[in-house]
C-alpha cells in the first residue's frame, strides 16, 4: 500500500464562523462548521471525504490549503517525507507571505468544484497555467512555454489550446485546465473539492482516470472531497465520513463499504442509487434533515436522526475509537451497530 | 397496458445567433399508463427540452418545428386522443398542472419566495378545482354547522352556486371591484388551504398546519422539494413530469424523495416521466428507460434490459463509465465530448465517439427499430456486443 510517512496531520482542527446580531453587530453565536477533527494523511494515499452538504467537508479542505485561517487546532505539514523535527511545520497560523517563503504554498494546491467559475474568463489558457510557474519558478519565457505545453499534454490537451479562453472549452476540458494549473508547481498534496460534480458521467470518468494516472506518475497525495459515494469509492484508498463538523467514521475504502460501523454510514451506503439490477439492501431512510450547525444537538450529533439512538447518545458525545484495525467509528454502539441494523433492516449488506 | 402519452417525430430547434441548434431531432417514445418512464442522458442531450415541449413551455428562441405529442386522457383503452401541439393556449393553460404537471429541478427557483407555502399549494386548487371547492362549501353551508343569519346564508349559497357554474364570469369580476364584497372568496381560500394542509401531511411533512404559514426560505432543500411535489400532485395529474427532481439534493434526502415517489406510485396516482442524468436513480425507480444522446433517442427498453443487455454502443459506454459498488478495474470513459448541436455530426450523431462505428454510420442516421420484444434501438451495428 502507501508508504507510512505522514504528509499532513490535523490536530483538533476547528473553524467557527461568527454570526453577528443586534444593534451593535456583536458576535452572537458561531456556526461550528468544523468542530475538532483529527486526521493523519500519509504520503501517496487518496483520502476521500464524504458527507452531506453543510457537514464541513469544504471548510476542512479550505483550511488545509490555508484559504482561511482555522479558529483553533494545528495543521502539521511534513516536508520531504521526513519525520524529524526539522521538516515539520505548523501551517495553521502562518501568514500568506510566510507560507510562500517557506515553499509550502506551492506544495499544497487545490482544484475547485466548478471549472467555469474557478478559471478567470479574461485570461488565456496559457496565462492561466503560467501564473503558478511565474510565482514559484524562475524559468525563461521559452522554457515556460515548453512547460505549459508539457502540462497540457499531461492532462490530455494539446498545443492548439494554448491561445484560447476558458469559455471556448467544454466542462471536462475546463476541469483539465484547472488540474494542469494545480500540478504546475510540482505540488505534493492536492485538495480536490468536488472536481467532478459539475461534469457529465462520461466526462467524469475521464477526469477520474486522469487524476489516478497523475497520482501514480508524480506520487501525489489527494484529499478528495465529494458527496458522491461511488466516485469516492473508485478513487480513494481511505474514506472519512463527516457529519455536522465531526468525523464519524474513518477506514480503508474496502472496509468501509464491506463492514461499516456507524449508523450514519449505513444510511449513506444504503441510500446510494445503484445503476444496474444488483441485489441491494433495504434502504434506511433517515427522517428529517441535518440539524442547524448554529445549535448542534447535545451528545452525539447524529442522535436526532439515528434509528438506534438510546439515552446515552443524547447525553454523552462518543469519541472516535478504533474498532477494527485501522477502522475508526464514533458511536456508543461500537461494533454492536451491525447486529442492530441487521435486526431492523434485514440482511442485505 | 395502453399509452398515456405518445410522442411522435418531435423536432425542436433553437434559433440562436450562433446558428440553429437542433435540440431535438425526430424524437419518438411513449409512456404507458401507470408506469414510470425514465429519460436519461448527459447534459445538453435534450431531456429537458423534451419535457418542455410536452408542456409547450419552450422559451423564445426555441420553436417546435414538427411532430405530435398525443395525450390519451381517457383511461386504459386509449380512446379520445388529444394532440397537444394543435391545441389552443387556453386549453394548454387548463391542462398544465391539472392533467400534466411538472416538478422542476431547483426547488429554490420553482417556489415563489414571497408567497407562503400554503398559498402556493392552494393556488393550484383555486385555479383548477374551483368547482369542487365551491361544492364543498355549499354542502358545508347546508350542513348548518356555522349558522350565519338566514339572509347571509341565502346570499352565500347563491354566490358559491354561481361560482361553481362559472367562476370566471363577468359577475365575479364586478364583485371583485366592490369593497366588502370583494372578499367573497374568503371561504374558498380557506377550503383550499385546508386541502393543502392535508396534501402536505400526506407527503410525510410533520406539522403541516404550521408549514403552510411559512415561507420557502424557512424550509430546507428536501422539504422544499416535497412542497414542489405537493404542488405537482395537487390536482391528481395523469402524468407527472419530474425534471431532475433529486439532482441537487443530498444522498439521504434523495433517498427520502425516491422513497416518496415509490409510495406515490404504489397508491397508483399517476404515470411518471422521470428525467435524470443519474443511472442509479433510473435503476431504482423506472419501469422503462429511454436513453438520449445529442437530441436523439438511441435506445428504449425495460429497465432490466437496459442494464443487463444494452444494445446501443452509447448505452454500453455510459454504463461502463459510471463507478459501480463492486468496481475493481479502471473505469472506461467515452473519448471525446458531446457534439455541438449547431453543427451535429452527419449520419449517426454518436459515430465520432463510437467504438463500433461502421462506414454507413457516417452518412446515414439509423432509425429506431424494434430489436426484440419491446426493446427499441437506433444503431446500424447493434448486434455487436
Amino acid at each position: 500500500m502507501y508508504s507510512q510517512n505522514k504528509i499532513l496531520e490535523l490536530r483538533n482542527l476547528k473553524k467557527y464562523y461568527p454570526v453577528y446580531g443586534g444593534v451593535l453587530r456583536r458576535v452572537k453565536n458561531h456556526v461550528k462548521a468544523l468542530d475538532g477533527i483529527d486526521l493523519d494523511i500519509y504520503r501517496g494515499e487518496c483520502v476521500g471525504v464524504v458527507g452531506e452538504s453543510g457537514c464541513g467537508k469544504t471548510t476542512a479542505s479550505k483550511a488545509i490549503v490555508r484559504l482561511h485561517t482555522p479558529t483553533a487546532g494545528r495543521i502539521l505539514f511534513h516536508r520531504n517525507g521526513r519525520d524529524d523535527g526539522e521538516s515539520i511545520t505548523d501551517i495553521s497560523r502562518l501568514k500568506r507571505g510566510a507560507l510562500k517563503r517557506k515553499g509550502i504554498r506551492e506544495k499544497l494546491q487545490m482544484v475547485f468544484q466548478d471549472p467555469s467559475t474557478s478559471l478567470n474568463p479574461r485570461m488565456l489558457v496559457k496565462h492561466i497555467i503560467t501564473e503558478p510557474l511565474r510565482e514559484y519558478t524562475d524559468l525563461s519565457s521559452r522554457e515556460m512555454e515548453n512547460r505549459v505545453v508539457e502540462l497540457l499534454n499531461m492532462v490530455g490537451l494539446s498545443k492548439t489550446h494554448l491561445m484560447r479562453y476558458p469559455h471556448e472549452f467544454s466542462g471536462g476540458q475546463r476541469q483539465r485546465i484547472a488540474v494542469a494549473r494545480a500540478i504546475a508547481s510540482h505540488p505534493e498534496f492536492l485538495v480536490l473539492d468536488e472536481p467532478t460534480s459539475a461534469l457529465d458521467v462520461s466526462v467524469q470518468a475521464q477526469i477520474l482516470n486522469l487524476l489516478l494516472s497523475l497520482r501514480d506518475k508524480f506520487n501525489l497525495t489527494y484529499l478528495f472531497v465529494t458527496h458522491h459515494l461511488l466516485v469516492v469509492k473508485y478513487i480513494s484508498t481511505r474514506i472519512v465520513v463527516m457529519y455536522l463538523g465531526k468525523i464519524v467514521e474513518m477506514s480503508g475504502t474496502k472496509d468501509l463499504f464491506a463492514t461499516p460501523f456507524h449508523p450514519y454510514t449505513f444510511a449513506l451506503l444504503s441510500g446510494i442509487p445503484i445503476p444496474g439490477s444488483e441485489q441491494r439492501m433495504k434502504r434506511i431512510v433517515l427522517s428529517g434533515d441535518v440539524p442547524n450547525p448554529l445549535n448542534p444537538p447535545r451528545g452525539c450529533r447524529f442522535h436526532t436522526r439515528c434509528p438506534f439512538a438510546f439515552k446515552q447518545c443524547g447525553d454523552e458525545e462518543p469519541g472516535l475509537e478504533e474498532i477494527a484495525p485501522g477502522h475508526f467509528s464514533a458511536c456508543h454502539l461500537k461494533s454492536r451497530s451491525r447486529q442492530k441494523v441487521r435486526d431492523k433492516f434485514g440482511n442485505g449488506m | 397496458m395502453g399509452n398515456i402519452l405518445e410522442i411522435k417525430n418531435l423536432v425542436v430547434n433553437f434559433y440562436t445567433y450562433e446558428g440553429v441548434v437542433k435540440a431535438l431531432n425526430d424524437v419518438s417514445f411513449s409512456v404507458d399508463h401507470g408506469s414510470t418512464f425514465g429519460l436519461v442522458g448527459e447534459s445538453g442531450c435534450g431531456k429537458s427540452v423534451t419535457a418542455r415541449a410536452i408542456m409547450r413551455i419552450i422559451q423564445e428562441p426555441g420553436r417546435i418545428e414538427s411532430g405530435q405529442v398525443i395525450l390519451y386522457p381517457e383511461t386504459v383503452d386509449g380512446n379520445g386522443s388529444v394532440d397537444l401541439l394543435k391545441q389552443s393556449e387556453a386549453y394548454m393553460e387548463d391542462l398544465r398542472g391539472n392533467q400534466i404537471s411538472m416538478i422542476f429541478q431547483e426547488p429554490n427557483a420553482a417556489l415563489n419566495p414571497i408567497m407562503s407555502i400554503g398559498d402556493q399549494v392552494a393556488e393550484s386548487f383555486l385555479f383548477h378545482q374551483k368547482q369542487i371547492l365551491c361544492e364543498t362549501i355549499l354542502s358545508e353551508l347546508s350542513d348548518g354547522q356555522h349558522r350565519p343569519s338566514k339572509a347571509v346564508l341565502m346570499c352565500l349559497k347563491t354566490i358559491y352556486g354561481k361560482a361553481a357554474d362559472d367562476g370566471d364570469s363577468f359577475f365575479f369580476k364586478l364583485l371583485g371591484s366592490v369593497p366588502f364584497l370583494r372578499n367573497w372568496d374568503r371561504r374558498l381560500k380557506s377550503v383550499a388551504i385546508r386541502r393543502a394542509v392535508s396534501l402536505i401531511g400526506k407527503l410525510g411533512i410533520p406539522q403541516p398546519e404550521r408549514i403552510v404559514n411559512l415561507y420557502p426560505h424557512n424550509l430546507s432543500g428536501g422539504m422544499k422539494q416535497r412542497i414542489v411535489i405537493a404542488i405537482g400532485l395537487a390536482s391528481n395529474p395523469l402524468l407527472l413530469i419530474a425534471d431532475e427532481a433529486t439532482s441537487n439534493l443530498d444522498v439521504t434526502i434523495q433517498a427520502q424523495i425516491l422513497e416518496l415517489l415509490k409510495i406515490l406510485k404504489k397508491d397508483g396516482i399517476s404515470s411518471i416521466l422521470l428525467i435524470t442524468h443519474d443511472l442509479g436513480v433510473v435503476a431504482e425507480t423506472c419501469d422503462r428507460v429511454g436513453v438520449m444522446y445529442a437530441g436523439n433517442i438511441c435506445e428504449i427498453a425495460d429497465v432490466r434490459e437496459v442494464f443487463e443487455a444494452p444494445l446501443h454502443p452509447y448505452t454500453r459506454a455510459l454504463l461502463k463509465s459510471v463507478p459501480k459498488i463492486n468496481q475493481d478495474d479502471r473505469l472506461a470513459s467515452i473519448p471525446g465530448n458531446v457534439p455541438n448541436l449547431v453543427n451535429p455530426p452527419s449520419g449517426c450523431r454518436f459515430h465520432p465517439r463510437c467504438m463500433a462505428a461502421l462506414p454507413i454510420c457516417r452518412h446515414e442516421a439509423p432509425a429506431l427499430v424494434n430489436a426484440h420484444g419491446r426493446h427499441l434501438v437506433a444503431c446500424h451495428n447493434s448486434s455487436v456486443a
